[in-house]
């Protein structure tokens, strides 16, 4: 099990400094810079400022100035658009409401739709069935980008339940509509797949044998069909995991939460690449290492997997 | 019992000859397609949805860039949809005509996730093709590629891209063309290692076929039942995609607009009271992925020989 982490981890590694360095030349082939205004400004200024940043340099030793502060001191470089703040006080001004609702809308994405796709599966052709798929093929077509304004709408502008924007961590009102706008359409999802093959397993020989035994039926599903229907699933975390990190842009810009999603959009309309680049590449290091966790979990529930 | 000869004589020469008839496959799965509800319903909303898109300029009063002075300014009162004054749809908060716009945003959608499909499907085919085909450490190094830009998060690149060379239509479509071939190329490998070993490849390859021709003439021709059900159920991604990022308003510009832009107008006009805006591109955003996703569905079912 170690030999296959170590083993995951020597792709994972090069994939992010393949991610970095590709977003730096990115940013060097670009056309216009930060200090590309409206008002030119004189060229011993920007001569200076390029010199401050260091845009001087040869590309190599710039990449390599950025790959060393990043990896040694974990340091993001300055933001270029407000010289008094470093990308990381910008990230980690946001990081901790992004991880809070994320968790959250992941959490409740995979207990709500795996829940309704077992019961689907379970009361198969019934009517709670029928309830399960509607609600999932529904919920398909329902995005963060329309569920939130849907819910502002209903829940904050006819109701007046719930505040329709701005975040505390004190107050959970706050947290509500952000959850339910980023988690529906992936727990529609995940109750699809979970009742596919939650059906598909109900039907298999080992849980034939578990009835036949005369298993009461609530043990033959917790016992036998849970386990190996949930490979599907797990290997459908990881997709759900980068769109609820993207996703969060949008809850951010509609809901104000004033996550790491805002200061990405902040910094594209700005562009300030060294923020645009900073929160790329953090995206990048978070879904590099939540793949790692999805396929230790795989190989550790599906013993068909070899290391 | 008195068995009518001649009738059962007439039975069976039409067994046979049906039998003789046979069906092919292609007919099988266009009759279960056909016997699909949801995907017939799907595919009759797609031929609405796209007729709208292509001829309802036509019928538009005004222009998209026309501003109506008369009801600038009090449009939550004068600017609903209304059959008198011409705008079908309302008008927005500058006092543009909605439908024109809706029209224009459906076309600019429906585009965007056919290029995207589109691209995908020539690109990953070819590229999944060749691996698969050609195997080894080729095969090993070109999957590897997928597997490292898979793991990049995509929209934020595609964001970067975007950002640092305009926003332009073109840049768009290339950003989304990029990305949206991987998944194709995995599943087109996976096919083609299946069909690479069959008799038929091996009677070409003992003909003096070359490989690019072989992979070109027997092999992507039978990738197109596979290639075809998950090219539909790109499209709504596609569309997905681009309506995400318009919705941010990093996407389409002015006076250019998409679904996700209209979206995002209309969601920040709810609170004035002036709901038609949010209303009809939700209305037609979701019906045209209802659409897209029930007609893959149906293909899939249709095509899969295990529903046989």
């Amino acid at each position: 099990m170690i030999a296959f982490i170590l083993r995951r981890l020597a792709v994972a590694v090069p994939t992010l400094l393949l991610l970095i360095v590709f977003s730096f030349i990115l940013m060097h082939m670009a056309p216009g810079g930060p200090f590309t205004a409206e008002r030119a400004l004189p060229p011993q200024v920007i001569a200076n400022l390029e010199a401050q940043y260091g845009l001087n340099d040869p590309l190599w030793l710039q990449i390599w100035h950025y790959l060393y502060n990043i990896v040694v001191h974990f340091d993001f470089g300055p933001s270029f658009v407000y010289p008094d703040r470093s990308v990381n006080q910008l990230i980690a001004a946001g990081f901790p409401v992004t991880l809070t609702y994320g968790i959250l809308s992941f959490v409740s994405a995979i207990v709500l739709g795996v829940s309704l796709g077992v019961v689907a599966a379970i009361w198969h052709n019934s009517w709670v069935d029928y309830i399960a798929v509607g609600i999932s093929i529904g919920a398909q077509v329902l995005p963060n980008f329309v569920m939130a304004p849907l819910l502002v709408l209903v829940l904050t502008l006819w109701y007046r339940l719930l505040p329709g924007g701005g975040w505390s961590f004190s107050d959970p009102s706050f947290w509500i509509m952000p959850v339910i706008a980023l988690a529906t359409s992936y727990m529609a999802s995940i109750a699809r797949i979970t009742r596919s093959s939650m059906l598909e397993v109900l039907g298999s020989n080992h849980i034939r044998t578990a009835r036949a035994k005369g298993m009461p039926e609530y043990r033959v599903i917790i016992r036998h069909a849970l386990k190996p229907a949930m490979l599907p699933v797990i290997s459908y975390l990881g997709p759900v995991f980068v769109s609820m990190i993207t996703g969060s842009v949008v809850i951010d810009m509609y809901f104000s939460t004033g996550g790491i999603g805002k200061a990405f959009v902040d910094s594209a309309l700005n562009r300030d690449y060294a923020v645009m680049m900073g929160v790329t590449i953090l995206v990048g290091a978070l879904t590099i290492l939540f793949n790692l966790i999805v396929d230790v979990l795989y190989a550790w529930i599906d013993p068909k997997i070899r290391y | 019992m008195v068995i009518d000869e001649q009738k059962m004589k007439s039975l069976s020469t039409k067994l046979v000859q049906d039998e003789v008839r046979g069906r092919s496959p292609w007919a099988d799965a266009r009759k279960r397609f056909i016997r699909n509800k949801g995907a017939m319903l799907g595919l009759i909303i797609l031929v609405l949805v796209s007729i709208f898109a292509i001829i309802g300029g036509y019928f538009a009063v005004w222009s998209n860039e026309e501003l109506d002075f008369s009801v600038m300014g009090q449009v939550a009162q004068m600017g609903q949809p209304s059959f008198a004054n011409g705008h079908y749809f309302g008008t927005d908060n500058l006092g543009r005509d909605l439908f024109a716009r809706v029209v224009q945003g459906t076309q600019i959608s429906l585009m965007v996730g056919v290029v995207g499909a589109g691209i995908a499907v020539i690109v990953g085919t070819l590229y999944g093709a060749t691996a698969g085909y050609v195997g080894g450490r080729t095969d090993q190094i070109m999957m590897r590629t997928v597997d490292i830009l898979m793991s990049i998060p995509y929209m934020f690149v595609l964001i970067l891209l975007l950002v640092m060379f305009g926003r332009s239509m073109s840049m768009l479509f290339l950003g989304i063309g990029l990305i949206s071939w991987l998944d194709m190329s995995r599943i087109v490998r996976g096919q083609t290692l299946s069909l690479k070993n069959r008799e038929f490849i091996e009677a070409a390859r003992a003909t003096g076929v070359p490989a690019w021709k072989i992979i070109i003439r027997h092999i992507v021709p039978n990738l197109l039942g596979v290639v075809a059900v998950y090219a539909t159920l790109l499209v709504p991604l596609m569309i997905l995609t681009e309506s995400f990022i318009s919705f941010l308003g990093l996407g389409v510009q002015e006076p250019l607009t998409s679904w996700g832009a209209l979206i995002s107008e209309g969601a920040g006009t709810m609170n004035y009271g002036t709901l038609w805006q949010l209303a009809f591109p939700l209305f037609f955003f979701v019906i045209t992925l209802f659409g897209f996703f029930f007609v893959g569905d149906g293909l899939r079912d249709a095509l899969d020989p295990k529903e046989r």
